[in-house]
């Protein structure tokens, strides 16, 4: 007797491979389907059951979500960039052009690593403005409004450290105006120009150590930081929704007009 | 009497006990190599040797330069000015926020492409966000003869080179 797919479903869920793997079994009661978020490694970061109008699009415009999604892009666009980028002076602008010119797919991938951080910067500031205006950030989230901000630093300083990569003359004069705003830190700005440059000009060595952060250093902060970011949702009682829509209020002229209505 | 004696052993609650020195002794260590591992990750991110161009330029023969010019030496970021008092070296990179100024002919004046700096061509401001004049920069004439500037010296403006 052929199967349906459902039955296909249900019989590949049911083998013992696929149980191996993913333990909580089959069928679709509430017990399954909780099993599923608790068990998974990646899903268990978040509640289990969530209320409907947790979710709804009016709540939170899906402005968390759609920042990690571009984040995955610009991971994955950026381990491909990497494979055709030396970070060195003679190389690096070439190898750029060679991305946007020579390299199969590399304009598409390029301009994609581009925009995408565009929108995250985007999304990031639009997501901290719906948290505040919401007021989200209220006990008991403050701590995970600080670990937000963190993560806004984090966002900006990938951006920035990015910008040098090219290696170009905006590049290059961006760099140099950006890491001379250090030097107006009071007493150390000078070591922290020195340190964040590795020397005294936007060089060789500058190049490599903005490299070093922005695909090794920095997108590691922002993926820890993001897991504890998404922990909190969870562990702060859920996502944040009104309690309940401000009522209208009722003035003689309204209950007029509404009785005219009838 | 039995119990009363075992009441007097009983340390007093001040006393400075093992447990409570170890803790002192294995955070102070901690403590000591945080301290360590701060002033190894300095030296360490610190280069010792850079491998930028010399701070000191040869600029060539100081009779090159015609007297009431500005030069400008993209590759050094220096201005070489000859003036009737003599020579003097100018620093080009603005001491706003490092961007290279530019010499302006026409109306002799020097100015920065970035935020809108403007100097005259003795460094010191006309307007902008330049927090300080352009400093001037130490020059000498070398054995052979040749006009010298060291790019880390800076010297009070007005002191010119007589040659």
């Amino acid at each position: 007797m052929p199967l349906n797919a459902d039955q296909m479903i249900d019989k590949v869920r049911g083998s013992r491979v696929w149980r191996s793997v993913f333990r909580s079994g089959t069928g679709s009661s509430t017990l399954h389907r909780a099993l599923a978020i608790q068990q998974n490694i990646f899903l268990h970061l978040f509640a289990t059951k969530v209320r409907k109008r947790m979710v709804r699009f009016s709540a939170t415009w899906y402005l968390g979500t759609l920042t990690f999604g571009t984040f995955l892009i610009l991971v994955i666009t950026g381990i491909l960039l990497m494979l055709y980028y030396h970070p060195s002076v003679p190389q690096a602008y070439a190898d750029m052009k060679d991305l946007q010119f020579v390299v199969s797919s590399g304009l598409f991938l390029r301009n994609l690593h581009r925009w995408s951080a565009q929108l995250m910067v985007f999304l990031v500031f639009a997501h901290m403005f719906k948290v505040f205006y919401r007021g989200a950030y209220r006990t008991p989230r403050e701590f995970n409004w600080v670990i937000g901000i963190v993560l806004l630093l984090i966002t900006l300083l990938l951006s920035y450290t990015g910008y040098l990569l090219p290696w170009d003359q905006l590049a290059f004069w961006a760099i140099t105006v950006g890491s001379n705003l250090s030097n107006a830190v009071p007493l150390v700005g000078g070591k922290i120009h020195f340190l964040l440059l590795g020397g005294n000009q936007v060089n060789a060595n500058a190049l490599l150590r903005f490299y070093v952060l922005h695909c090794v250093v920095l997108p590691l902060a922002a993926i820890l930081f993001i897991a504890i970011h998404f922990w909190r949702i969870r562990k702060d009682g859920g996502l944040y929704v009104q309690q309940s829509e401000p009522k209208p209020r009722v003035t003689a002229e309204s209950a007029i007009t509404a009785k005219e209505g009838q | 009497m039995h119990d009363e004696t075992h009441m007097t052993m009983k340390k007093p609650p001040t006393e400075f006990d093992r447990r409570a020195f170890f803790t002192k002794i294995g955070l102070g260590s901690l403590g000591i190599a945080a301290a360590g591992t701060m002033v190894f990750s300095y030296e360490y991110l610190s280069p010792n040797v850079l491998y930028e161009p010399s701070a000191i330029v040869n600029s060539g023969k100081p009779e090159s330069f015609a007297v009431n010019s500005v030069t400008m030496d993209v590759n050094s970021g220096i201005y070489l000015v000859r003036t009737e008092e003599g020579y003097f070296a100018l620093s080009a990179v603005c001491t706003h926020l490092g961007c290279l100024t530019t010499w302006n002919q026409d109306l002799g004046i020097i100015a920065c492409p970035c935020h809108g700096s403007k100097f005259k061509r003795t460094g010191e401001k006309i307007e902008g966000p330049a927090p300080e004049p352009l400093p001037w920069l130490r020059t000498w004439v070398s054995d052979e003869g040749d006009l010298m500037v060291d790019r880390s010296t800076k010297i009070p403006p007005l002191q010119y080179l007589r040659i």
